[in-house]
């Protein structure tokens, strides 16, 4: 019954920030120089009066700005995300068009980290200053420091240009024509680099943090407990230390998750994939307000879900918080 | 004339520039291959009737199809119209429509289609091609094959509006009475030209096929096209390294990285194909803005500035510093006029006369990248070598055209079109009357000088030849005189491509019309 209290609460907590950053974000895209009818200007090469005064007619723009505002919050309410005048389409209908490939992305990287950075971390931690902890935590410097941005050239200056093991860009085969298998071991070739690209920056928080925590945690007077009862070592490791070592683990794996959809613009620009942090960009890069604002509200309101499951996992993982 | 003639004619008329590996052509029969080209960046949409950016007309331009086609000269050729003739006067011109053309839904193209795109559809959604319209009086249909043209006064550059980005033909059948902007039919557009429309993974690719139904004799030769979508400039370059893609259209690759790509193996580069484009790069100089609009400070700018440093280090040589506001393909260009060769000393002497005082300018560089990031840092340090106290002022694209639609700066880089006519592509720049707000292409600077003015509508009647040339180059020295903006360069946009694919550009918009007639060996 608490638990069911406590979730009621925090879902309507959710809505309410959810209207509160739909007005921000409203408000702060606007507050940007250039409008949609500036782009198209831009663009069309040649203006006059009568084609800046039918775009803005089109976006809305010429109502006063707390009646567009009316018109964006009442629609979110009746769960309509709007239309795109520039794409021509519905705002949800280009989201959910992008939105597998980023999930697919995201998942993988998600995933991939958390294993990899966990396992590392576990690893460090069983002989602290060991050649293998120092290597671990070398490789994790490297893979905190540097840019994603140049990690991700360099892997495909190695594995696509020199080695041509690997595509370079894409999600698949343009114009290959395969099926079947096939066509999932092309789309699993084209899906390695991008994943670790972005997957290094966390797999090398996550295992500074399992480190870090491993290590405290060993010196926990239960630890001490646990050996003197004449528990095996990788049992005391596994079942005491590392799940007490990954409630911080978890948070920040929530604040990962909650920033699937939107956290991977470069990425998904570098390796040409067709995702949502591009349409973003793009939509930023246009000023097309509708799908732009509509892109910000699925990733807030990912972050917000993503918290509240954060939150359920911890008491699974301890116990002792209560709800 | 079929396309036999029509080659010679032009191979005749043009050496053998545009139409390089045309002898082969009878001979090669072989058929299929696909192209794989860059598009950068994704177009908004590819239904050219609406969507006037420099992506949409590369795919669009082989869908769609004008009345006429144009060499590296800029003459112009029969395409969906096989013949023309124009009035003495220049107050009537009448097309001959090809007959066998059809739709790529099979459906006939004649006059009708003609009539609704330049009178009605073009009208309400092209404004380049509203501003020449002004000069018509009315279009007529002759029957289903001929369309008659009469003018309220003669337009000289009339012929060359025929080209597919500025009057592309459109299916009447289609568009209708229905709402333009809205119709299903954009986001699978129905055209004439050699190519169809098949599919778009947006974000991804947009793929063409060859119309089998195409009005020229075995034409198109290639099976598909396919545009690759790809946001990153190194990310592209890498795309051709690794095989990936075919053809680096001009501008998709950043200049550093051209001459490196040029030297792979297999490869050919040209600078061909922009003739009508004719771009030319210039700072705009904010001629109401309170220093800017002092002309003894424009002269200095123009001393000032360092464009043979400019066109070595920011274009890697791909750049001619322009010796006049005109591009050297734009009809009636001179080199004699004033010129400014690099002088800090008579630029110091002006600013002096001028009395400015060191207060800051500020500078819109062009977001379009690093090479124009690093043109604008040079711009700065060369003015300050003249005591002109610089200030940049960072926006995007958006931003961009906002500050320039609203005349919100002192002076900022941009380049644009002159379509080969300065009453198509120049005019546009420096008279009164294209002084709008709210658009980054017409007279940003805010120039006004009545003697100009009436220069360029005297040359926008005009059909005599000569006397026209004459009223352009008076034009051209008013304004070297008086320094409206800074003509810095003519830009070059060399595409780059496998060498086995010939006969990539045959005209002078280049990919944006040619693909369709590209050939794989």
């Amino acid at each position: 019954m608490n638990r069911l209290s406590f979730l009621i609460g925090r879902i309507c907590q959710g809505i309410l920030a959810l209207f509160a950053i739909a007005t921000l974000n409203f408000f702060l895209i606007r507050a940007a120089p250039g409008d949609p009818a500036a782009v198209m200007a831009g663009e069309a090469g040649a203006v006059d009066e009568k084609f800046l005064q039918v775009v803005r007619l089109q976006y809305g723009l010429d109502l006063p700005i707390l009646q567009q505002w009316w018109i964006y919050i009442s629609g979110i309410a009746r769960l309509d995300l709007g239309y795109s005048y520039r794409q021509q389409a519905s705002v949800a209908s280009l989201i959910l068009e992008r939105l597998p490939a980023t999930l697919v992305l995201t998942i993988c990287a998600f995933v991939f980290s958390l294993v990899v950075g966990v396992t590392l971390g576990v690893l460090a931690a069983r002989k602290p200053g060991s050649l293998t902890d120092r290597l671990i935590g070398f490789l994790a410097l490297i893979f905190y420091a540097a840019p994603m941005y140049w990690l991700a050239l360099m892997a495909v200056l190695i594995f696509s240009i020199r080695l041509g093991w690997l595509p370079a860009f894409g999600y698949q085969s343009i114009g290959a024509d395969y099926h079947g298998l096939e066509a999932l071991l092309d789309r699993m070739r084209h899906l390695v680099l991008p994943t670790l690209a972005l997957s290094f920056f966390y797999v090398a928080i996550y295992t500074r943090m399992t480190r870090a925590n491993m290590i405290a945690m060993s010196q926990m007077a239960f630890v001490k407990t646990a050996r003197a009862k004449g528990a095996g070592e990788t049992r005391i490791q596994l079942r005491h230390v590392l799940r007490n070592a990954l409630l911080p683990v978890v948070t920040l794996a929530g604040l990962q998750a909650g920033n699937m959809v939107g956290g991977a613009i470069m990425t998904e620009t570098v390796f040409a994939w067709p995702g949502v942090g591009r349409l973003m960009f793009d939509a930023l890069m246009q000023r097309d307000y509708s799908l732009l604002l509509g892109a910000f509200l699925i990733t807030a309101a990912l972050a917000i879900i993503f918290n509240i499951i954060t939150d359920i996992i911890y008491t699974l993982v301890d116990p002792r918080i209560a709800l | 004339m079929d396309r036999r003639a029509f080659l010679k004619l032009a191979a005749t008329a043009s050496g053998t520039a545009v139409l390089s590996g045309v002898p082969l052509m009878a001979a090669a029969q072989a058929k299929g291959g696909v192209l794989n080209v860059v598009v950068q960046p994704e177009p908004p949409g590819i239904m050219i009737g609406i969507f006037q950016n420099v992506p949409s007309q590369m795919v669009g331009g082989n869908i769609f199809e004008g009345l006429l086609r144009f060499d590296a000269d800029l003459k112009p050729h029969p395409l969906l119209a096989e013949s023309w003739e124009s009035a003495a006067d220049g107050m009537s011109h009448s097309f001959k429509l090809k007959e066998n053309v059809l739709w790529h839904d099979g459906k006939p193209f004649t006059s009708e289609d003609v009539v609704f795109s330049l009178d009605k559809m073009l009208r309400e959604t092209h404004p380049r091609v509203r501003n020449f319209l002004t000069a018509v009086e009315s279009i007529t249909a002759d029957g289903p094959y001929k369309v008659d043209f009469k003018m309220k006064h003669p337009f000289a550059p009339f012929i060359q509006s025929f080209e597919v980005g500025s009057m592309p033909m459109l299916p009447k059948h289609l568009y209708e009475g229905t709402d333009y902007a809205g119709n299903p039919v954009n986001s699978a557009p129905i055209g004439t030209g050699p190519l169809k429309f098949a599919e778009w993974q947006k974000g991804s690719f947009l793929k063409l096929v060859a119309n089998e139904q195409y009005h020229e004799e075995g034409l198109p030769s290639i099976e598909a096209v396919y545009f690759h979508v790809i946001p990153d400039g190194a990310s592209r370059a890498t795309a051709y390294e690794t095989g990936k893609v075919d053809v680096l259209p001009g501008g998709s690759v950043e200049y550093f990285d051209i001459e490196r790509l040029s030297q792979l193996p297999n490869t050919e580069i040209t600078t061909k194909g922009w003739e009508f484009q004719g771009s030319q790069c210039f700072l705009w100089l904010n001629n109401t803005s309170k220093w800017v609009s002092d002309k003894r400070v424009r002269q200095a700018l123009m001393f000032a500035l360092d464009r043979e440093a400019m066109r070595d280090i920011a274009f890697f040589g791909y750049a001619k510093v322009a010796p006049s506001p005109w591009n050297s393909s734009t009809k009636y260009y001179t080199e004699d006029i004033r010129q400014y060769p690099r002088d800090v000393e008579k630029a110091k002497e002006l600013l002096k006369e001028a009395g400015y005082d060191g207060s800051p300018i500020r500078l819109l560089p062009l977001p379009y990248g690093e090479t124009w990031q690093r043109l604008a840092e040079i711009a700065r340090e060369n003015l300050s070598e003249a005591g002109i106290n610089v200030e940049f002022t960072a926006t995007d694209v958006a931003g961009w055209n906002q500050r320039l639609g609203d005349k919100d700066y002192d002076i900022a880089f941009s380049y644009m079109s002159q379509y080969g006519d300065p009453a198509l592509g120049v005019a546009r720049l420096y008279t009164t009357s294209n002084i709008i707000k709210g658009s980054p292409w017409n007279n940003v600077s805010a120039f006004s000088n009545a003697d100009l003015d009436a220069l360029f509508d005297a040359g926008a009647r005009e059909v005599d030849e000569e006397k026209r040339a004459r009223i352009y180059q008076d034009a051209q020295a008013l304004i070297a005189e008086e320094v409206p903006l800074a003509w810095l360069f003519e830009m070059i946009w060399p595409t780059i491509h496998r060498a086995n694919i010939k006969n990539l550009i045959s005209s002078a918009v280049g990919l944006n019309d040619s693909l369709g007639r590209a050939r794989i060996e």
